[in-house]
């Protein structure tokens, strides 16, 4: 009989699209931690373009439809503090006034982990067998941070990997500037946002950034890029893994393979 | 003051470009931050506090009829008179009409938002009274006739040079003609012009923190004095407050004491904390001889009937507006009215028009670190997302943005669709951008390329593509 802990793996639309290589980082994580890990295909986006920009009947729809694809798993886990926090807390709150609905939002929000959170809180994972030769700032996105309260446990296990050393830059807990489609609808503000988040991630000494939110990564690895920095981007589930093969986010791809 | 909300966008463009003001700013920003952490992390039984005071207001906001009407009949028993405003006009009519019957030349004006909010400073003029701001502030930014950008630092955005401008401009009237560039010499002169005005003023103007439901007293909290002055030296006080400002007890105004100055300034208290309890009393040797108080509705009972509730117990510390990188970018100014930063994205859309203002409550990354320093533990980003919701729904928001809203959620509750989409997506942008890793434009992605290169995807796949094809291959 199997008594591994049945994983359903909440992929998020970003590393669907951008960085394929962050959702099999996820699952090599969570089958290393001793789960089995499935991929439920009717999954797409946890809704929060549509709930931050007021569209809340369509995030309901989203809503019912990701937590109906998810019954059946003993977790639910997302690489993203921002989407776990999503169908972790905001879920419920939209659910709870539909009598159908409302029980099983909560009690779906039970099973619900951010990656770092799941393979520290509730896995022990043991990294030891890591290894990745670099000079680290950790970016706290803002969804994970308050949220979630994500501060420690990719610091614990970023600190389990043997040759990382952990650069902490100043304010590494003030928004990049990224905010969803606030990057897009107000560029000027969050220009001024991101640059000033690159300006402390290169005064960090750091070689490389890291972080547990695509989202804020794609928009800070941008900003590095516009301003020709070699400091190299990757998502934290990617370091974790080793799976740092592939060319950095933004970084040309050196071969024609796919992963 | 006629609200410019509607071109935030504009005003925000300008603030960036403003060097001045991105000076102040980042001066500001850095003191304000760093002495709140340091006060709050003196004080252990901070959240607990924090808690208390929150189901307390939650109480008050209940039982608002009665704890007003309690305090109406503590003032009256003082010897004072209350006033009841449910509009700006009608508070501006009453302090007029007050003013006008005193036959009042002067008025000395402590700090009031409220104040501010009903444009109280342009009825009075309009009734032939002259306002005299007498917060150091304050009293800036009515020489430079602007309205505040930071509630409880209304002159923010102003530099040291700007107020040696200012001060040299308007000061040579009372034969003042040194340009003075220091800063204790700056303070040393308002402070002689102000001295002139408090003895002579008619009335005086305040607002208040607190109104003590069950003393009739009202708490006022000032860093210079001014506000003291205001209340005791003319003949005529009159006190403006909004009508959420109320609280049970002394014991409950103490409470709220704690978190206020320490959130505001990160002062364990303010220089000037005084509880004042209405006219002068037979054997009193100083006080008003009339005292009034006007109550001032403005939308707020509207708010106490919806979703934006919470948002009454705010006591205007400031904090949200220290903390929030938006603020910190563009300052008050460019939210274009009275009130800025989270809590203004919440009040001005509800006191203005949310017509009038569609793009404040979207100027905000949610980031939430406003609702984490919050002492009222008031849930910003989600009082913001409401009047997002109200945006979409009353169709504020821009046509485009909408349609590609819907589109987007069409895709989005149809998984294989969604796929087969984002999977041709993929396509396209890695044969455009895979070879260099970015790009530096792209269509419809303006407002991204503008200032940051968009990393191209890593491969040719979506995730869900290559999961598929992994699990046939196994």
């Amino acid at each position: 009989m199997n008594n591994k802990p049945k994983v359903g793996l909440f992929v998020t639309c970003l590393v669907d699209l951008y960085r394929p290589n962050v959702g099999f980082a996820a699952i090599a994580l969570l089958e290393k931690s001793g789960c089995e890990v499935v991929v439920p295909e009717t999954q797409t986006c946890c809704g929060q373009p549509a709930f931050n920009n007021g569209d809340r009947a369509s995030t309901i729809k989203i809503a019912k439809q990701t937590i109906e694809a998810f019954s059946g798993f003993d977790y639910i886990v997302a690489p993203s503090g921002s989407c776990a926090g999503m169908l972790k807390h905001h879920y419920p709150e939209l659910l709870m006034d539909q009598t159908q609905w409302s029980d099983r939002a909560s009690e779906f929000a039970t099973r619900v982990f951010e990656l770092t959170c799941f393979l520290v809180d509730i896995m022990s994972i043991d990294l030891s067998q890591t290894r990745f030769d670099s000079s680290v700032t950790y970016h706290d996105s803002c969804s994970g941070l308050r949220e979630l309260n994500i501060k420690a446990q990719p610091r614990q296990l970023l600190g389990n990997i043997d040759g990382v050393s952990l650069n902490e830059m100043e304010d590494t807990e003030v928004c990049c500037g990224f905010g969803g489609t606030f990057c897009v609808k107000f560029p000027e503000i969050s220009e001024r946002m991101v640059s000033d988040k690159v300006a402390l991630v290169e005064q960090s000494g750091a070689d490389v950034l890291t972080g547990g939110d695509l989202g804020c990564l794609l928009n800070i690895s941008g900003r590095l890029n516009r301003m020709a920095s070699p400091i190299r981007v990757y998502h934290v589930a990617e370091i974790l893994a080793g799976m740092i093969d592939e060319p950095a986010i933004g970084e040309p791809t050196s071969t024609n393979t796919q992963p | 003051m006629e609200a410019k909300s509607i071109q935030f966008k504009r005003n925000a463009v300008e603030a960036l470009d403003d060097p001045n003001l991105q000076a102040a700013l980042k001066f500001a920003k850095d003191g304000f931050i760093g002495k709140r952490t340091a006060a709050v992390a003196q004080l252990p039984e901070w959240n607990s506090i924090r808690n208390d005071v929150r189901v307390m207001k939650n109480h008050v906001l209940d039982n608002l009829d009665h704890y007003l009407l309690a305090y109406e009949a503590a003032v009256l028993a003082n010897g004072g008179v209350v006033h009841w405003a449910q509009t700006p006009e009608e508070a501006t009519d009453i302090i007029a009409t007050i003013c006008t019957d005193m036959n009042a030349k002067t008025v000395a004006k402590g700090k009031s938002m409220v104040g501010e909010e009903v444009d109280l400073n342009a009825a009075l003029e309009k009734a032939g009274v002259v306002p005299i701001e007498t917060d150091l502030g304050e009293y800036i930014i009515q020489l430079a006739d602007e309205p505040p950008s930071h509630i409880i630092a209304p002159a923010i955005h102003k530099t040291k040079e700007q107020v040696t401008g200012l001060f040299h401009e308007h000061h040579r009237q009372y034969g003042l003609h040194e340009k003075i560039t220091d800063r204790a010499g700056l303070v040393a002169e308002a402070r002689q012009v102000l001295r002139e005005k408090f003895l002579t003023a008619d009335v005086g103007i305040t607002g208040a923190n607190f109104l003590v439901a069950e003393t009739g007293q009202h708490v006022l909290v000032t860093n210079e004095g001014n506000g003291d002055l205001s209340s005791v030296l003319p003949d005529t006080h009159i006190v403006i407050a909004g009508i959420e400002k109320v609280v049970p007890n002394l014991d409950d105004a103490s409470a709220l004491l704690r978190l206020l100055a320490r959130s505001a300034t990160g002062q364990h208290f303010s220089n000037y904390t005084s509880f004042i309890s209405g006219p002068r009393r037979a054997g009193d040797t100083d006080g008003p001889k009339r005292f009034h108080v006007v109550l001032v509705d403005n939308k707020r009972t509207e708010m106490l009937g919806n979703e934006l509730r919470d948002m009454l117990r705010c006591f205007r510390c400031g904090a949200c507006l220290n903390h929030c990188p938006v603020y910190g970018s563009v300052g008050g100014h460019a939210y274009g009215w009275v009130y800025s930063g989270p809590m203004g994205a919440v009040v001005s859309p509800v006191m203005i028009g949310l017509e009038n203002a569609p793009d404040l409550p979207h100027a905000c990354t949610l980031n939430g670190r406003c609702s984490e320093v919050c002492p009222m533990s008031i849930p910003l980003p989600s009082l913001l997302r409401r009047h997002r919701q109200a945006t979409f729904e009353r169709q504020l928001v821009s046509n485009a943005s909408r349609y590609g809203l819907t589109f987007w959620a069409a895709l989005a509750t149809r998984p294989r669709l969604y796929q087969l989409f984002t999977q041709s997506v993929i396509i396209l942008l890695s044969r455009l951008g895979r070879r260099r890793g970015y790009f530096k434009r792209l269509p419809l992605a303006g407002g991204w390329t503008r200032s940051r290169d968009l990393p191209a995807p890593q491969g040719k796949s979506t995730f869900m593509a290559l999961y598929r094809q992994r699990r046939q291959s196994l």
